[in-house]
């Protein structure tokens, strides 16, 4: 009885929950009344829009309810991968194919447990639209979660790169306000962010489309569990390795492939910020574990210095990137920038703790990262502006803001008890073990993200409340509060406490490390 | 093989082209005020074509007329293709044409001539029944191209293919003769035997690259790409529709079945020359879209760079290349259908609009129309998860099993360059203000087009692609 009711497809239902939300605010909007042109408005149009949103949050909160499910269906103490699910799709050794492991498991329920307080922080900021946007939303986690649990390459692919489509129309329907020159011509700068991301992207995912097609044509499959035990030859290694790197470098993103984050980033509306951060960023580092380091071992190891060095600069110098910003939301990205070098770094080290170190770090970057976000976003609804200079002395109106706001910037400073110093602590713990001059130049990372992050909550939190347009600024409501407190109790619960998530990395990393290191031994003979 | 037996394999050429006759007397007698009869009654021809190619009562393979004319499974495959594009190109047309008051009874007619020459392309193994295939299609083409005579555009782009088109031709018989002189036969099968016996004989080769010359002109690949724009941009836009869809994919496989079946043993002569085609056509896809602001002009380079990508799956000169040009081929006829319905109904105050500019916040005022174009324009830039994206997966991994890696590498940057004239379509509807709003008189025919082409796109073929890629596998089997 147990086993028949573990053996339902629950990662199929958990990935297509939110499309399925989706269709229905479609037959909503379908069946609205419509004026002679063909327009839904008036209060026929409040009505689609009401319904739109509690779809969302009800599909949303319910993915986070099967994904608890899943999650207590999964069992912890295996390595393997577990509630694998298989269909035929196109033939050929492609099929449909999903599964989750340690490595996944979490970013799943991160992804379920970010969507809904996404919905929220939407509830009333967006006003034009608002079932396209949740259908956006909702199309959206579905792809997301699709990359998490796939566990074929081809698969993968699609829900990889479908994921640009939505964000794509978030960012240029959605995004602020303002022009930009580009190429002589003037455009409006979200429709220029949007672009960016999306052609960048493409062009690294393409790279990885070329390598995929070689690796079936030796292969026969696309199968990720049967290519994890295929020995491609060092040469080739080194190609693949490449051309991976080139979609998930650009993705997480690693200096110098990063600029186009900072554009994504301070055009999208609070919630797209949210899940690009959050969720959007972590399948680069979810795909050089999942991909990188098992299927290409001896390349991942030459390439392991190439990899540091991005990694410190990414950290020290989009530390200092970060330090001359005056939009909040561009100085957030380049300390996601900088907290993605941490995980790359523990990544590549692979060590125990150099990995979970990374796992940590994504994650705990994913609630951190997404509150943080999240505060830009409360003020931006009020003041419509992200300028730094154009606040100062919120703490008097606002001192739960402020607190909450205090938190999460030390919790990206990487304060003990919060989440976000576990994740450095144990990449560095890692790099110590591999080479110490990394550990070190890692280390001013933190020195300087004290420095920005800081220096941000001074200058908008502190000083005298001198600005007019500041005046009549109100506390954050009842719905934000919540939002950030569910954020801040998994920062603060995983800081205090991190090993329950650990544990469950654990035996899946130290699969990994043991098929890396066979492999690493094998080659050596070679 | 009697004749009555022979004749009962070729039953679906036979009832297009005796129904085309018998529906042109008709029309003849009864005047253009039978054109919308007579349209019904072609694509009943077409379909009674599709069911009669389908449900063959004889084996599935047969060789005909002393080895001209060849039924198999890619014949089966690429005619089915056809005639449905076919009929649906007849379906559509009809609202424009009462619209611009120009219903005439020749121009279905004339589209099954056309397909009827398309047909003996697809099936034929002889230079001699090549030739008539390609010059019965491209006689119907050219009077199609015209067919709105009053309209200066209209005529002139009827005048340019036809004029470029002769030359074409002449590059293609230049080169049979050729063939013919060095090999002694017009037979595929006797050619491909003295080929793979004698190697690389350089008459022969030379005579190769004239009828590939030739060949590529009909499918509007670079550098022999010119007349598409303003064919495409002059001709009436049912029309455009038409000859971006099946003459292509009539043209595709004739050069599949021309280049593999009987120069297989001299395919390292050949490669190389697609190859370059292959990229030039990509190449003039991806950037000379990017200025365009008509949408017809805009579909004609993406055609072009749509070639280019079938033609990389064709280098590759496996089975794995020819079953990935006829999924590519196959998805690319539908979702160029789909865009000319949405283009078609791109109308104001009783007139076509063809500025891209007009697409203007589309999702603000005609939220059905911008869907089902969001989707077609993400499939034609290859994103996934719609179809057009697995299309350029299996032509990718064809040439990168034919060792071809670098075309594969070229072909994946065309791709990503050519996104962005797609995405800039998607951002005008998406992104900007709205525009004055497009009529919503568009007839069923249309809508149904749009929406069966879009929803083809995504979910229906992303569900099913493993049908199509067995039916293609199937059918570029035949060839080996």
């Amino acid at each position: 009885m147990i086993e028949s009711f573990a053996e339902q497809p629950w990662l199929s239902l958990l990935t297509f929950a939110p499309m399925i939300g989706a269709i229905f605010i479609v037959i909503s909007r379908m069946m609205a009344k419509k004026n002679d042109d063909g327009i839904i408005d008036g209060p026929d149009l409040e009505q689609v829009e009401r319904n739109a949103r509690m779809i969302a949050l009800a599909f949303t909160v319910g993915a986070f309810l099967i994904s608890l499910g899943v999650f207590a269906l999964y069992d912890s103490s295996l390595a393997g991968f577990q509630l694998v699910e298989e269909t035929a799709w196109l033939g050929g050794g492609i099929s449909y194919k999903l599964g989750v492991d340690g490595i996944s498991i979490l970013f799943v329920l991160l992804t379920t447990f970010i969507m809904p307080i996404c919905i929220l922080a939407s509830w009333d900021s967006i006003k034009s639209r608002v079932a396209d946007y949740m259908i956006a939303f909702l199309v959206l986690e579905t792809l997301m979660i699709g990359v998490f649990v796939s566990l074929d390459l081809f698969l993968f692919y699609v829900f990889f790169e479908g994921s640009l489509i939505p964000m794509f129309l978030i960012i240029g329907v959605w995004g602020s306000k303002g022009t930009k020159e580009f190429a002589g011509f003037t455009l409006p700068s979200r429709v220029y962010a949007a672009l960016k991301f999306f052609l960048y992207t493409l062009i690294g995912s393409l790279f990885l489309l070329v390598a995929m097609a070689w690796m079936y044509a030796q292969a026969g499959t696309t199968d990720i569990v049967a290519l994890q035990q295929v020995d491609f030859p060092a040469g080739a290694q080194k190609w693949l390795w490449l051309a991976f790197f080139a979609s998930f470098a650009v993705k997480m993103p690693m200096w110098p492939f990063h600029t186009w984050l900072p554009d994504a980033h301070v055009q999208a509306p609070t919630a797209g910020s949210i899940v690009l951060a959050a969720i959007l960023l972590k399948m680069g580092g979810y795909g050089f574990l999942r991909f990188s380091l098992p299927m290409f071992p001896l390349a991942s190891a030459d390439f392991a210095p190439f990899i540091y060095a991005l990694s410190i600069i990414a950290i020290i110098y989009t530390s200092l990137v970060a330090l001359a910003q005056e939009d909040m939301k561009k100085l957030i990205a380049y300390s996601s920038v900088a907290h993605m070098g941490f995980a790359t770094m523990g990544i590549f080290t692979v060590t125990k703790q150099g990995i979970e170190g990374g796992l940590f770090q994504m994650l705990s970057h994913g609630f951190i990262s997404g509150a943080l976000f999240l505060c830009v976003g409360i003020v931006y609804k009020r003041m419509h502006t992200r300028e730094i200079a154009a606040y100062g002395g919120l703490v008097h109106r606002m001192p739960l803001y402020a607190f909450l706001f205090l938190f999460f910037t030390l919790a990206n400073v990487g304060l003990p008890g919060t989440s976000g110093f576990i994740g450095e602590i144990l990449t560095l713990i890692g790099a110590f073990k591999v080479n110490s001059w990394i550990a070190f130049f890692a280390t001013f990372g933190v020195i300087l993200s004290a420095a920005y992050a800081l220096r941000l909550f001074r200058e908008v939190m502190y000083g005298e409340l001198v600005k007019p347009a500041l005046m009549s600024i109100t506390d954050i409501d009842r719905r934000e509060l919540l939002c950030l407190g569910a954020l801040m109790a998994f920062t603060l619960y995983l800081g205090i406490n991190p090993s329950p998530a650990l544990d469950v990395f654990s035996p899946s990393v130290d699969l990994l490390m043991e098929n890396y290191d066979a492999a690493l031994a094998a080659g050596a003979l070679r | 093989m009697g004749i009555f037996e022979t004749l009962s394999f070729a039953a679906p050429e036979l009832v297009l082209v005796l129904g085309a006759m018998a529906l042109l007397i008709t029309g003849v007698f009864i005047g253009d005020k039978s054109a919308k009869q007579i349209g019904y009654a072609c694509v009943g021809l077409l379909l009674v074509a599709v069911l009669l190619v389908l449900f063959s009562p004889t084996a599935p393979t047969a060789s005909l007329f002393d080895g001209a004319f060849r039924i198999d499974a890619f014949s089966t495959f690429s005619k089915v293709i056809i005639y449905l594009a076919a009929a649906v190109a007849i379906l559509m047309s009809d609202q424009y044409f009462a619209g611009e008051k120009l219903r005439r009874f020749e121009y279905p007619v004339l589209i099954v001539l056309a397909v009827f020459g398309m047909s003996l392309m697809v099936s034929a193994t002889d230079l001699i029944s090549l030739y008539m295939g390609i010059e019965t299609q491209s006689l119907a083409l050219y009077i199609l191209a015209a067919f709105k005579r009053d309209s200066r555009r209209s005529t002139e782009a009827g005048l340019k293919y036809f004029v470029l088109g002769a030359l074409s031709t002449c590059l293609l018989l230049y080169g049979a003769s050729l063939i013919y002189g060095f090999t002694g036969s017009t037979s595929f099968e006797e050619i491909a035997r003295i080929a793979s016996m004698e190697g690389a004989n350089v008459g022969l080769i030379f005579g190769l690259v004239f009828l590939i010359s030739g060949l590529a002109f009909k499918v509007s690949a670079a550098p022999f790409h010119m007349w598409t724009p303003d064919v495409y941009e002059g001709a009436p836009t049912p029309v455009a529709a038409f000859f971006s869809a099946a003459p292509k994919l009539a043209g595709m496989a004739l050069f599949a079945r021309v280049l593999v079946s009987s120069f297989h043993g001299a395919l390292g002569d050949w490669q190389p020359v697609l190859a370059m085609i292959a990229v030039a056509s990509m190449a003039v896809g991806a950037f000379s879209a990017i200025p365009q602001s008509n949408i017809k002009r805009l579909m004609a380079y993406s055609s072009i760079g749509h070639m280019g990508y079938a033609l990389i799956g064709l280098s590759a000169g496996t089975a794995q290349g020819v079953k990935s040009v006829l999924i590519y081929m196959t998805i690319y006829v539908a979702m160029t259908i789909g865009a000319f319905a949405c283009i078609l109904m791109m109308r104001r105050r009783g007139g076509m609009t063809e500025n891209i500019a007009d697409l203007s916040g589309l999702t603000k005022t005609n939220m059905p129309l911008a869907i089902i174009l969001t989707v077609l324009l993400f499939s034609l830039a290859g994103v996934p998860p719609t179809a057009g994206f697995f299309g350029k997966w299996y032509v990718f991994l064809a040439a990168v099993e034919a060792k071809l890696v670098w075309l594969a590498i070229v072909g994946v940057f065309a791709s990503a360059v050519s996104a962005y004239y797609y995405l800039r379509i998607v951002w005008f509807m998406w992104f900007d203000e709205a525009a004055e709003p497009f009529e919503r008189d568009a007839g069923p025919a249309l809508k149904l087009t749009a929406w069966g082409s879009a929803l083809l796109m995504f979910p229906v073929l992303t569900i099913f692609m493993g049908r199509l890629t067995e039916l293609a596998g199937r059918a570029a089997a035949a060839l080996f």
